[in-house]
């Protein structure tokens, strides 16, 4: 107690206290140490059997990294290799494996002389993409740009890409990076238009294949515009006018326009697919599609119409109650059972099919959460505005669920593509298990079992944790609310 | 600043409510409210909590059902017909106890989603109009902030521009002081005082018998989900007729 006020109740303050900095933040690496570390009795015990840990680990996996053997011709080399160098009974992990046969991590059976076609497409992608997940960021957006368009061109010029392929991807590159820059709308036609080249690109064969099949999906836009005023019976009509044209006459109308005008790339069928390319191509794709028909789900299951929400929650539940390699079972196996005989539906697209429904299902229930963490006042105020549902959803109620379901977002997105090595089983070559055991299959490089795990594991990780990273910048970017 | 005398020159009323009938379940909230709204009248809604005014002002424009009764608003009735509502939302403006903006997008936007959607109003009368709008309420120099970074006061005032953007033609607002701090309430109630004075036709559920006093042609008065009294200001506040009134005005003003 101060004496100044004591014979009096009243107070009055006669100057403010001008604010002051804070006190000088008290640093210094032993007292972070003594603090985090051994604050306690518990505290260095378990600091302590960490260490322990840390130690014993170090000491089992080290030898064999540190002694590892990246020239060799085959596993009984490397381990002469390593018995010469560090004695008999030493250890040394054999990464000779994975110079020899990265290509067939990455690529699997795909022609070598056509390595530089899955390149090109995976450069795209993130031409693609750029305009969409950087569209705020003029400066990541062209940092993702230029690395997308010179690892693309340096990466293709080293796996022998020829001449004229190298001199049209750099036009088509950097017309299309210009393009995103300059005019990002039509940019995102584009982008819409990249699936389409990508397949083409990945499979070969003629262009006009996947220009038809683009082709419906324009025309079905054109009608559903056109016809909006009459709603649910445009789309359908849309959806009509699509299947016909797919079913009747984008087949001759293809092999036409192929006779007028060959434009051909070496087909590569679906069984040459293997390694990263496969787990790629399914990821992205399913990756794509599952995120639009999660959203779908999540609304219908919240409708107030009992047959669609009745329907969304019994595919919602129906597919999460089902292990995914079920699904890859029926797709690969007993759909044949069920179509026509004589009918080619390619394995690809129809495990790309399942993986989408799969993720799906799982996409709409964290949407959902989303859509159930948004305050009632939202949608009120939406509705006393006089937008209409779509509307509503459109502009202010998905922009901010989606938002809050970033993260589970991602982490299905994460978890859909590592289960794309699930592919193994219904004899696709996933690059974890079947083309390890292939290559394993080889005189060679047989009795090699942690390398190859480690090389593709190493892959996963900067692909699954570069999807993560992503995901802590959008969020950060969209942080509007300052609470 | 009295003005008490009800514009009797309009004969078409703005709303009309007739028999209106309401349950939350086996709840009865509105029991055979009938009310009459003309045009540029302000009316001014009291009562305790859980007397159905809030739910009342809902169902003007059906954020909330009614089960029997008519709602005519402006020529036109509410039932299921999706058309009538929305257009019965568009001409009716509504500001919320909790404001209600939408925190992912900035002020103007918040003020120009509505008018571009809705009415179609090309982007940058759309633009043009909101800045009248939040100069009239007095933060134009907010218009790129989000609404996270303002405060509560600040808040409602946006809601109320926002309403204003659609152009209504009748204002709701449901207790629009009630979420806010003793400072912030005058910043408010002083828009919604210039409003009143330039006609439009306005139902308030509020607690702020000061506001009510200053600019309401009729204050009602509910119970149970009744109307149970209504009057003018004046003799509402001086000569209150029932014994549930005078109760409820010893309590809010007693103190």
């Amino acid at each position: 107690m101060s004496d100044t006020h004591s014979e009096t109740v009243a107070f009055m303050r006669e100057t403010m206290l001008p604010p002051q900095p804070p006190p000088l933040a008290q640093s210094g690496a032993i007292r972070w140490l003594r603090e985090n570390l051994f604050s306690g009795p518990l505290n260095i015990a378990l600091t302590l059997v960490g260490l322990g840990i840390v130690w014993l680990l170090v000491g089992a996996v080290g030898p064999w990294l540190t002694h590892s053997v990246w020239n060799a011709g085959s596993m009984a080399e490397c381990r002469q290799i390593v018995a010469e160098t560090w004695g008999q009974g030493a250890t040394g992990a054999c990464f000779a494996l994975v110079k020899h046969r990265w290509n067939q991590f990455l690529f699997g059976f795909y022609p070598q002389a056509l390595y530089w076609r899955p390149v090109l497409a995976f450069g795209l992608l993130f031409l693609a993409l750029a305009p969409l997940l950087f569209s705020e960021s003029a400066r990541a957006r062209r940092v993702v740009l230029g690395l997308a368009l010179v690892l693309t061109l340096v990466v293709s010029a080293v796996l022998d890409a020829p001449g004229p392929a190298l001199a049209g991807m750099a036009v088509a590159m950097l017309g299309w990076a210009a393009l995103v820059e300059a005019r990002p709308r039509p940019a995102l036609l584009a982008s819409l238009v990249y699936p389409f080249a990508a397949a083409w690109l990945l499979w070969g064969g003629s262009l006009w294949t996947e220009a038809m099949a683009l082709a419906g999906f324009a025309m079905g836009f054109v009608v559903w515009r056109g016809l909006a005023r009459f709603g649910l019976f445009a789309f359908a009509l849309a959806v009509v006018a699509a299947a016909a044209w797919w079913l009747l006459l984008a087949g001759p109308l293809a092999a036409a326009l192929a006779g007028v005008l060959p434009l051909r790339l070496q087909p590569v069928s679906s069984d040459q697919f293997g390694g990263f390319v496969l787990s790629i191509t399914i990821g992205v794709a399913g990756i794509a599609l599952s995120l639009p028909l999660g959203v779908i789900l999540a609304l219908a299951r919240r409708s107030d119409l009992p047959v669609i929400k009745v329907l969304a929650v019994m595919f919602i539940e129906f597919i999460r109650g089902v292990p995914l390699i079920t699904l890859l079972f029926v797709a690969s196996l007993l759909l044949n059972y069920f179509l026509p005989p004589g009918t080619n539906f390619d394995v690809i697209l129809r495990v790309i099919i399942m993986v989408t429904l799969f993720a799906a299902a799982y996409m709409a229930e964290v949407i959902r959460g989303g859509l159930a963490g948004l305050p009632k006042g939202q949608y009120e105020a939406a509705d006393a505005l006089g937008l209409d549902y779509w509307k509503a959803q459109r502009l202010i109620i998905l922009p901010q669920a989606l938002k809050i379901s970033i993260p589970g977002i991602v982490s299905t997105f994460i978890g859909m593509f590592k289960d794309t090595t699930l592919v193994v089983f219904v004899g696709l070559y996933d690059p974890l298990k079947a083309m390890s055991d292939t290559i394993r299959a080889s005189f060679e490089w047989k009795g090699a079992y942690w390398e190859p795990y480690i090389f593709v594991g190493a892959i996963f990780f900067v692909l699954c944790f570069g999807m993560s990273r992503y995901s802590m910048y959008l969020e950060r970017r969209l942080k509007h609310d300052h609470r | 600043m009295q003005t008490t005398a009800i514009p009797a020159i309009e004969s078409d009323a703005a709303i009309e409510i007739v028999r209106l009938n309401k349950w939350y379940g086996t709840f009865h909230v509105l029991r055979d409210i009938d009310l009459t709204v003309r045009r540029g009248e302000r009316i001014v809604i009291a009562g305790p909590s859980g007397s159905g005014k809030s739910t009342l002002i809902r169902c003007i424009n059906r954020l909330e059902e009614h089960q029997s009764g008519k709602i005519i608003v402006d020529g036109t009735e509410l039932t299921h017909d999706l058309k009538n509502i929305d257009k019965v939302r568009s001409e009716v403006g509504m500001v919320f106890q909790h404001f209600n903006l939408f925190p992912h997008l900035t002020i103007l936007e918040n003020c120009t989603l509505a008018p571009i959607w809705v009415r179609k109003v090309p982007r940058r009368e759309a633009e043009e109009t909101a800045m009248h709008f939040l100069e009239k309420v007095r933060i134009p120099d907010q218009a790129h902030k989000y609404p996270g970074q303002l405060s509560g006061g600040q808040q409602q005032r946006v809601a109320i521009a926002r309403a204003l953007c659609m152009r209504p033609r009748i204002m709701l607002f449901d207790e629009p002081t009630s979420a806010l701090d003793p400072e912030m309430i005058k910043e408010v109630l002083d828009t919604m005082i210039a409003l009143a004075e330039e006609g439009m036709t306005m139902i308030c559920v509020t607690h702020e018998m000061g506001f009510a006093q200053a600019v309401a042609h009729r204050v009602i008065f509910m119970d149970q989900g009744q109307i149970v009294e209504q009057n003018t200001p004046v003799e509402f506040f001086n000569n209150p007729q029932s014994e549930r009134s005078r109760l409820f005005l010893s309590q809010i003003l007693g103190h």
